[in-house]
């Protein structure tokens, strides 16, 4: 029983101060993996916020990006084009969307809005698979200028190994964040934006154009999933599995709150980090693979002392 | 006249029908008032002019609605505003997790003009509504009633309009504010020669205000006319007023019928 216990709440920070440079390379790849989660999370939360949809074609449409940028480089495309033509695609696909889901289900109920990005997301993965095919691809990093190999820094008398690829995800990461951050609290279109989140009936009497706006946020949602796209599938491979990944967007959630775009970064790293640390220090001894559902027990135990998330919008109710 | 509206029917959901023939006008720099009772189709008037109405699966099937001039009852919210009709709706709809001023800015959103003509259009809201300009930094959802009523008509106002909608402004408001925001709604109409269309239930202090009314029953306009004569009609004072005859009623001798109304002959 001691010895349990001395596994649990000793042992760990034992070889944490033991081996600092093993801890800040722990730390390092939980702060990377945490900005790429905070970036799906990110594009959840743009749709969320403009239409109080919870958007189940986000993963979806993070592949569907990725496998279209890398299905019109392999069409022999010189990248730069191919990375246009993927945006435009983006920009068709949200007013599609606009078009054939939003304007028609307007006001209707938030389950039928769900159901309604359910079925987006099938028709993505059918039509994504019909075109570029099904199996796996590999992102062409170097065509596209990501950095690649590694830097070796020495810290406490030891190493870190910091893999460019990563430094760059995460400055990217950074800099979406930072200034979608700015553009919804500084600019007309941000603050109409969240006016639309309000009220869109409210939106719509004092002039704004629903139709403009949602596909303002598609378009966004759709670059951020581009983004997060050509990062996960540069670290492994583009293929309909890299969707799973989505699902890590939700714990994120739980903890920065759905609207909240500083509590979406601060989200995904706790979550990164939190998941890393624990399966380094504590999951060995439990035979590993806890990132399945380390992320989860985290939102779970948020979800019971904060339930509207570190930054979540108040619920504000006149009694 | 800045508004007609000529024999209009709304249907809802292509089969409910809810506004027959309602025919009515707004002269330019004239205070209107819109009566009737919960359900007696003013809100639905005011969206078919809004255009609001499509999104709520409203339709407007007959009749025409021109606003100053144009035929608008096909057209979209927005341009409306940009046109110079701004609806201020029912139950206020500012938008909570933004700020007070946040909220007047909104309204600023057809215009093209520069910010520093935007922020001279704020101060001017706040000429008018001092209380807005203390709590500028709240959260629209946790002023007062009266703040929020306020910062609904001072959106609107952002969009400079020449024509207001205003969907019972005095809802849920004590009466000394409901006066307030009566007041500041007159100011507006003499010095800023808005045209201002109101729908009321508190057909009281409606009248006060208006120079002229249109009651609207069962989706009909029963009777229209000058202020001053509707505050006398009969029908009007013990239906709506509660005053009947030279006595105050006493609830002993209420029967179980009520005189039929005249208009219903």
């Amino acid at each position: 029983m001691l010895d349990i216990l001395h596994k649990i709440f000793v042992g760990p920070f034992i070889e944490m101060s033991h081996a600092p440079d093993l801890l800040v390379q722990v730390l390092w790849e939980g702060f990377v993996s945490g900005t790429l989660y905070a970036l799906i999370a990110l594009g959840f939360v743009l749709i969320y916020k403009a239409s109080s949809v919870f958007n189940f074609a986000q993963g979806i449409m993070v592949v569907f990006s990725a496998l279209t940028l890398v299905g019109l480089i392999e069409m022999g495309l010189p990248a730069w084009l191919a990375l246009l033509m993927t945006v435009g695609v983006m920009y068709v696909l949200a007013v599609s969307v606009e078009r054939t889901i939003l304007l028609p289900l307007v006001n209707q109920s938030q389950s039928t809005m769900i159901m309604a990005t359910i079925g987006l997301s099938s028709f993505l993965i059918g039509f994504g698979g019909f075109i570029f095919g099904g199996e796996p691809k590999s992102m062409p990093v170097a065509l596209l200028g990501i950095p690649t190999g590694s830097m070796q820094f020495s810290v406490f008398n030891g190493h870190i190994n910091i893999q460019n690829l990563d430094l760059a995800a995460a400055v990217m990461a950074l800099v979406m964040v930072t200034t979608l951050g700015i553009f919804f609290s500084k600019t007309r279109i941000g603050r109409a934006l969240r006016a639309v989140a309000d009220d869109h009936q409210a939106a719509l009497s004092v002039g704004i154009t629903l139709k403009q706006i949602w596909v303002i946020v598609w378009f966004t949602a759709g670059i951020v999933g581009l983004t997060t796209g050509i990062f996960w599938g540069a670290r492994s491979d583009v293929s309909f599995s890299l969707q799973i990944i989505a699902l890590k967007a939700l714990p994120v959630l739980i903890l920065g709150g759905f609207t909240s775009i500083p509590g979406v970064f601060i989200g995904g790293l706790i979550i990164g980090i939190g998941e890393q640390l624990f399966e380094y220090y504590w999951g060995v001894q439990m035979g590993g693979g806890t990132q399945g559902w380390v992320a989860y027990m985290i939102a779970l135990l948020f979800l019971w002392v904060m339930p509207q998330g570190l930054f979540g919008e108040k619920i504000i109710e006149r009694i | 006249m800045i508004l007609e509206l000529d024999s209009i029917d709304v249907v809802y959901d292509h089969v409910i029908q809810v506004l027959k023939g309602v025919s009515l006008q707004v002269p330019r720099r004239g205070i209107v008032a819109l009566l009737g009772g919960n359900g007696a189709g003013k809100s639905t008037t005011l969206k078919a002019i809004s255009t609001l109405l499509q999104f709520e699966r409203g339709e407007v099937t007959k009749g025409s609605i021109l606003f100053d001039g144009v035929r608008v009852e096909h057209s979209t919210p927005d341009e409306l505003v940009r046109r110079g009709c701004v609806h201020v709706m029912e139950g206020r709809r500012c938008f909570e997790h933004l700020t007070v001023e946040e909220n007047l800015l909104t309204g600023a959103f057809t215009r093209k003009e520069g910010s520093s003509v935007i922020a001279d259009d704020l101060e001017l809201v706040y000429g008018y509504f001092p209380d807005l300009k203390l709590s500028r930094h709240s959260l629209a959802g946790y002023v007062s009633g009266g703040i929020q009523q306020m910062c609904a008509i001072g959106r609107g106002l952002m969009a400079r309009p020449r024509l207001m909608l205003l969907d019972e402004p005095s809802i849920s408001l004590a009466p000394r504010v409901v006066e307030e925001v009566f007041e500041i709604v007159q100011k507006l109409n003499h010095e800023q020669g808005v045209s201002i269309l109101i729908a009321e239930q508190n057909i009281n202090i409606a009248l006060k205000y208006a120079s002229y009314g249109y009651v609207l029953e069962n989706g009909r306009v029963v009777l229209d006319g000058e202020a001053n004569e509707l505050r006398n009609n009969e029908d009007i004072r013990e239906f709506y007023l509660g005053i009947a005859g030279e006595h105050r009623k006493s609830f002993h001798n209420v029967k179980s019928y009520r005189r039929r109304k005249r208009w219903l002959a």
